[in-house]
């Protein structure tokens, strides 16, 4: 494999170096490293990251081609700097057999643009009512850790119960979609002053909370890891934030979105502002902030959640959930974490990158950036600012909620084991 | 909605939310009405003003009130009417709000007056660019009703002002008490916006699982307690409640309902002697209302469907007709 030497890079925000990529891991680092036969990546003031992990990923395939496929996905994610996805079960057939998931995972690697890691369903056909052949899954070649029924609730206390306890035998996480079935029938947007002014069916903070409440009391039980998707509220921030006091073994997702925006959007009716949970308000998304600055919320993870366009191009109540956001994540986390001073560099390589593989569990990836590491790393220019473009986005949808926004940062290039698949900000 | 000095309406050309009315349109929408129902009373109910213009009522839920309400208003001013239905979400249809929109387009239609079940779907056909007509929001989901609350403003400045003395007036200090499922209602978000642009001081009063969270942020009180607002009240609107809430426990059962928020004859000797009952229609009698208080000369809900096609007679010409004037008096 070719040997490549990043120039002047600035190494998780730090001092500007050079690193040199040979065969697949991390060579040398330091300053005035020998180009030799390199190729050389022009760097200086850029910022070098791990390769950034998701946690929360729906790549759609097998069943929705029509959205996303695991190719345009695996695009997407490097494009956006991502080494490593973690494609969600809800797929046609559900991902809650070996065979499901080991295709996914050998589609991610024939496609080799970024390592897709599959979650398995905890319950058979995401029905929360059997388990999934959870041993199977971790067995499989996939290897799988994290198990999710993700777009719906494991609401059922016992089948909850009975899942975290049985993902102990192989280090397995349960990856919990907080919401209280009944308390959100028919629920359209937070509920608060914009849904009682609108007249849309309200999804309460309490519906979340509630579920939260209860999972971390029942992981802490039975002594077993779970896990908060797409936390959105500040109750659920305060809930994860006792649990952590505990001792339990809790950790939490925030997406971009839940960073930036807010229910004061849905006044537009326009769905590309749907997404479950749903945007909240001013006050959710800076305790949000807060959380994932001081550690409370370990990870951002994009609920990357591809739709066609017929089904955004529509009424609010007949339009689909859910947001694409692998190619613009990095550029919201620089808009709200970084540029108001939350987070470094290095805390975000922590939240995007070393969090989210360690709660997966995944081995490559989530490393420093330091000698005899796998070279799994993202570029990116924090100069940059510019409008979102969907039109050039490598996913097969386009309902993002950024289109026009000006948004910080650019992913210059990103390798994958020493392989560039971004480069110049183009799929290489 | 109209382009008035001083407005700014998020849809201007269009009748979407009573929010967007001004008092100064909410005024002359009124003014208006009462010249249109001056018409009613000739022999000859039909004035030129929209001949050769096409209206549109595309209506996604059946309400056959509202509908030939808007039909007799827009055949009033010679405007050609089509009827559009398209019973169902446009979702189980199979065909979308998109497409039959752009239907309509192709059609020519200059005004579209549209009813669907999901809040919102009127806003989203003002501003997606599929059509250029005029668009009207006759009802959209549990959000809004403006023409109704329209015609209960004009209603009530009728009984309360008076029909000539009202002209140029608002309801300036006049309580109006809004009984029933707030939660669920589009007729009571219309007519609290509505009520308050007038200088109309609003209460809801409702069991407190049909207010809804958020309910502080409007421009009116909520009272849980009907018989302490009924003697100050110049107005009470009682809303339609749908027995099947209590399935979903919004209240135990419809006695229960009736007897903390119905209104009975003796409930309604506590209000003030010239005050007024409303009622959107359809009623549920010996549910919200008894028959007593609806047969009673208190009890404006004939009146108010009477008024709603004035009312919506001025709101089709208001959008369509220009500047010209739309009624010419003959002169003796």
């Amino acid at each position: 494999m070719s040997k490549i030497l990043i120039r002047g890079a600035r190494v998780l925000g730090g001092e500007p170096q050079d690193v040199l990529i040979d065969g697949g891991t991390v060579a040398a680092t330091g300053a005035g490293l020998d180009a030799g036969d390199a190729a050389v990546v022009a760097a200086e003031g850029q910022v070098l990251l791990p390769g950034l992990v998701d946690l929360h990923t729906h790549l759609r395939e097998p069943g929705r081609e029509d959205s996303e496929t695991v190719l345009t996905g695996t695009r997407a994610a490097a494009l956006g700097g991502f080494t490593a996805v973690h494609a969600m079960a809800n797929t046609f057939p559900v991902a809650d057999t070996a065979g499901v998931v080991e295709q996914v995972w050998r589609l991610g690697r024939e496609h080799g643009y970024c390592d897709v890691q599959p979650v398995g369903a905890v319950t058979v056909g995401l029905e929360g009512k059997h388990l999934a052949e959870l041993g199977a899954m971790h067995d499989s070649a996939a290897q799988v850790r994290v198990f999710s029924d993700d777009g719906k609730c494991v609401d059922d206390a016992v089948i909850m119960r009975r899942a975290l306890e049985y993902v102990k035998a192989f280090d397995g996480v349960i990856a919990q979609h907080a919401q209280e079935p009944r308390l959100t029938e028919g629920a359209q947007m937070n509920e608060g002053v914009v849904s009682a002014e609108l007249g849309l069916g309200g999804w309460p903070a309490v519906a979340e909370e509630s579920i939260i409440a209860r999972d971390v009391l029942l992981a802490a039980h039975v002594g077993s890891r779970v896990h908060i998707c797409h936390l959105s509220t500040a109750g659920s921030v305060e809930l994860v934030r006792w649990a952590k006091s505990k001792g339990w073994n809790v950790t939490a997702e925030v997406t971009p979105h839940h960073l930036l925006l807010t229910d004061e959007l849905v006044r537009s009716y326009d769905p590309v502002y749907k997404v479950n949970p749903p945007l909240r308000t001013e006050a959710d998304v800076q305790a949000l902030r807060a959380a994932l600055a001081d550690g409370t919320i370990d990870c951002v993870a994009t609920d990357h959640a591809p739709h066609p366009h017929e089904d955004k191009d529509c009424e609010w109540a007949a339009a689909a959930m859910g947001m694409v956001g692998l190619e613009t994540a990095l550029s919201v986390v620089q808009e709200t974490m970084v540029e108001t001073g939350l987070l470094d560099w290095a805390g975000v390589a922590d939240r995007m990158s070393f969090r989210p593989a360690r709660i997966g569990r995944l081995t490559g990836h989530g490393r420093p950036v330091s000698v005899g590491e796998p070279a799994n790393l993202t570029l990116v220019d924090p100069a940059y600012r510019g409008p979102v473009d969907p039109t050039g986005f490598a996913s097969r949808s386009r309902n993002t909620p950024y289109q026009g926004r000006e948004l910080p940062g650019r992913v210059t290039h990103t390798f994958l084991r020493g392989r560039a698949t971004v480069v110049d900000g183009n799929l290489a | 909605m109209l382009r008035l000095p001083g407005a700014s309406p998020r849809t201007p050309g269009h009748l979407i939310s009573a929010a967007d009315l001004s008092r100064d349109d909410a005024v002359l929408i009124l003014d208006t009405a009462e010249e249109m129902a001056r018409v009613a009373d000739r022999p000859i109910k039909k004035l030129p003003t929209l001949r050769g213009r096409t209206v549109v009522n595309l209506f996604f839920e059946d309400s056959t009130r509202t509908r030939i309400s808007f039909e007799a208003a827009a055949k009033r001013l010679s405007a050609d009417v089509i009827n559009f239905s398209a019973k169902g979400s446009s979702v189980s249809k199979g065909e979308s709000l998109k497409d039959t929109a752009l239907t309509l387009e192709a059609m020519g239609a200059d005004a579209v007056v549209i009813r669907h079940p999901a809040s919102g779907a009127p806003y989203r056909l003002a501003t997606s660019g599929w059509i250029d007509g005029a668009v009207v929001n006759a009802g959209d989901g549990t959000h809004e009703h403006p023409t109704q609350a329209l015609l209960d403003a004009f209603t009530l400045r009728r009984r309360l002002v008076g029909a000539d003395q009202g002209t140029g007036r608002g309801l300036d200090g006049r309580r109006v008490t809004i009984v029933g499922d707030v939660l669920h209602s589009r007729v009571a978000r219309s007519n609290i916006l509505l009520l308050h642009t007038l200088g109309a001081r609003v209460t809801v009063v409702a069991p407190p699982t049909l207010v809804p969270i958020g309910v502080e942020r409007w421009p009116c009180e909520v009272s849980y307690d009907l018989d302490r607002v009924l003697p100050t009240s110049d107005a009470v609107m009682m809303l339609r409640v749908q027995r099947e809430r209590m399935n979903a426990a919004f209240f135990p059962t419809e006695r229960e309902y009736s007897r903390r928020y119905g209104l009975d004859g003796d409930r309604m000797s506590r209000m003030p002697g010239d005050s007024v009952v409303m009622h959107p229609g359809p009623m549920n009698r010996g549910m919200e209302i008894t028959a007593e208080v609806a047969d009673s000369d208190r009890c404006t809900a004939v009146e108010q469907v009477a008024n709603g096609v004035s009312i919506r007679m001025a709101v089709l010409y208001l959008l369509l007709g220009g500047n010209e004037p739309a009624v010419t008096h003959s002169r003796p």
